[in-house]
């Protein structure tokens, strides 16, 4: 097919305008990852993209991740790199301790927030309208909001500072969202499904284990995926319930902490920030359907 | 018409009992997952198994222990005479939610609203936080500031979104899929790691060293001398805000995207037949079309941006001018121990999105007549 001289020079420009709004997206990133492989010398003497003009003389590792993850062992070569205060960065506690925060307040809040919307699709009870409405307005409270009197809770309970507070941090702020995403889909389920199931004599906790949960696994997985991310970079929730103690911190909490302390080694910070953002990225890629329908399902959290 | 709660005889106490078991029921699953949960970790915060260990046992306990609890609750219900069962189910599938809903958003609300009519030390002071609030020279810098995070973070990503989005929609469908997925990854990454990426490209040297930053590489290239471009008033601010319009960008396009793509052919077709070219295609067919999905997407980024923090903390701690509300509230909180201000504060930020609240719900009532 042979295309008019403008329509061509229009295809160009659309083409090339994406090109390069791409590129300019996608830059910053690549020059985190890039960097994150080089040594500090070169990383301090000359601009990462000295390497894509200059690829054969480019001299990448892996060195700065075995540092910040602390897995450097006894490598005369490595110990030789590390300066002092730079012992200790240890980020794979941090990643244990980033999942075993966002598994839980993951799991925690969907369970919950799926028999809720349950509750309020199929079952008709005194309250059900004021009581959605309340979610409903819920969902853009700023969670700013809880912040001091759930501090001067957990600080009373000594709860302050345990993974259980975080959990339920996060539980508490995503249910809104949670509950309305999974009630939209719950409520729009086929009813003629689950009115023969009804008159089967199943129970309510029946249909719901049996038919509403395997139904809504797309939904579910959108609002998992959504959770997910957001727990695992959240950083405000953390440092207000976890506090600053290492061996319970998070990897957003140290990764603001090596900011502070190692300002200047960009070879240790942007290995440090690729761990972060490893598994996220992972997970977005692999599961970016269901991912977008959440996002399109439910544009409205606060 | 009859009315749906019938009256029985013995009214009153029955009416009693019943919503008392509906509070019990509501509770009972939250307090026992706490309870049992509270203890499980002070056993485990005693001891001294290798961290992995206490972290697959504290993820196992936190599922697995409120799974079981549903299950307890659902076959103590099944137990109960027909009648109460009835009245009892729906609390068992949303009293947990509501209750925590209740403790960790509802009464918050009310309580940062009496926190906040005290000082530090715990005397009532009336409404003087607000006036700090309202007039404090950090709290006024922070507004200015929010307002421009407001109107450029929200305008550049809306707009982004919508130009890329209009463009991709003509392209080759793998071109699109792939230009996409680049422009909406930034969307994985948190806003610390973001933090890290801007500050590597604003990085800067003293002129006449090599600049290692790409930005002030590319000044430099340029003829133009190295700027420190976060401590450079009134700029620095539109320096972070660039990092929100590179995450939020990826958003306001998916979404914009999928409303296009909506639009039926047809409707496009026959103003084209009719001799629009494509710029009056896309104002007075396009645009109107998707107006609703713009101001949905709009409101969403407007709420995010007003309680940005994580940026502001990582880049500059809210200093060199930068301060926005929400770090504000931190720096009050966790910097000078004064929570009655932070409160105060806090209920600043809730009376902002009164307005998308009041919205939200209007659209709900006129959409569910019949829930």
């Amino acid at each position: 097919m042979k295309l008019k001289p403008h329509r061509l020079l229009a295809k160009v420009l659309v083409y090339g305008t994406l090109l390069l709004i791409a590129m300019v997206w996608t830059v910053p990133t690549f020059g985190l990852l890039v960097s994150s492989f080089r040594s500090a010398d070169d990383v301090s003497r000359s601009g990462w993209w000295t390497v894509l003009q200059n690829p054969a003389e480019a001299n990448l590792s892996l060195d700065n991740y075995r540092i910040v993850l602390g897995t450097a062992g006894d490598d005369p070569r490595l110990k030789a790199k590390i300066r002092a205060g730079q012992e200790n960065i240890n980020l794979l506690t941090s990643v244990v301790n980033s999942l075993t925060v966002t598994i839980p307040a993951t799991v925690i809040p969907i369970l919950i927030a799926a028999f809720a919307a349950y509750g309020f699709a199929w079952i008709r009870f005194p309250g059900r309208r004021p009581f959605f409405i309340g979610v409903v307005a819920l969902l853009v409270v700023p969670l700013q909001i809880s912040l001091i009197p759930i501090l001067r809770d957990y600080l009373k309970l000594d709860l302050n500072g345990t993974f259980l507070g975080v959990w339920l941090a996060h539980t508490g702020f995503g249910l809104p969202l949670a509950i309305y995403l999974l009630y939209n889909y719950i409520s729009s389920l086929p009813r003629d499904i689950l009115e023969s199931a009804f008159m089967d004599g199943a129970s309510h906790f029946t249909i719901f284990m049996r038919l509403v949960l395997p139904l809504s696994l797309p939904a579910l997985a959108s609002f998992a995926i959504f959770q997910f991310l957001w727990v695992w970079n959240d950083l405000l929730v953390a440092l207000v319930f976890l506090g600053a103690r290492p061996e319970v911190e998070v990897l957003t909490q140290r990764l603001l902490g090596m900011l502070g302390t190692f300002g200047t080694d960009w070879h240790l910070l942007t290995a440090g920030a690729f761990v972060s953002m490893v598994l996220p990225l992972v997970v977005f890629f692999s599961l970016q359907r269901y991912f977008v329908r959440g996002l399109l399902a439910g544009s409205v959290k606060g | 018409m009859e009315s749906l709660e019938v009256k029985k005889p013995g009214g009153l106490v029955q009416w009693l009992v019943t919503n008392l078991g509906r509070i019990l029921v509501s509770l009972f699953i939250p307090a026992i997952t706490f309870i049992v949960l509270w203890r499980t970790f002070i056993f485990m915060r005693d001891t001294s198994a290798p961290q992995w260990i206490t972290a697959v046992v504290a993820i196992i306990w936190g599922v697995g222990g409120l799974a079981a609890l549903f299950l307890l609750a659902n076959w103590t219900i099944e137990r109960l005479p027909v009648a109460w069962r009835v009245r009892m189910t729906p609390f068992v599938f949303v009293g947990p939610a509501l209750a925590i809903l209740a403790w960790y958003l509802f009464l918050p609300t009310l309580r940062t609203f009496y926190f906040s009519l005290f000082d530090k030390s715990g005397q009532f002071i009336g409404l003087e936080n607000y006036v700090y609030a309202f007039t404090s020279q950090p709290m006024l810098e922070s507004f200015r500031n929010n307002l421009i995070w407001l109107v450029v973070g929200t305008g550049l990503s809306v707009g982004f979104g919508l130009l890329i989005a209009i463009l991709a929609d003509r392209t080759h469908p793998r071109f699109e899929t792939l230009i996409k997925a680049l422009i909406f990854m930034p969307m994985a990454i948190s806003m610390v790691g973001a933090s890290v990426i801007w500050k590597f490209i604003y990085e800067f040297r003293p002129e006449g060293a090599v600049q290692i930053g790409l930005l002030n590489a590319i000044v430099v290239a340029l003829g133009g001398k190295p700027q420190a471009w976060l401590i450079l008033k009134p700029w620095n601010t539109l320096f972070l805000v660039a990092i929100l319009i590179w995450l939020q960008t990826g958003y306001a396009m998916v979404i914009i995207s999928a409303a296009i793509k909506g639009i039926q052919e047809e409707l496009l077709e026959a103003a084209r037949i009719d001799g629009a070219n494509e710029v009056q295609v896309f104002f007075s067919i396009i645009i109107p079309t998707i107006r609703g999905t713009l101001v949905t997407v709009s409101t969403t980024i407007v709420i995010f941006t007003l309680k940005i923090f994580d940026i502001v903390l990582s880049m500059t701690g809210g200093n060199f001018g930068t301060q926005v509300i929400a770090n504000e509230q931190y720096t009050q909180m966790f910097r000078a121990f004064n929570f009655g201000r932070g409160a105060a504060i806090a209920v600043v930020l809730l009376l902002a999105v009164v307005p998308v609240m009041w919205y939200n719900l209007r659209q709900f009532g006129r959409q569910t007549e019949a829930f």
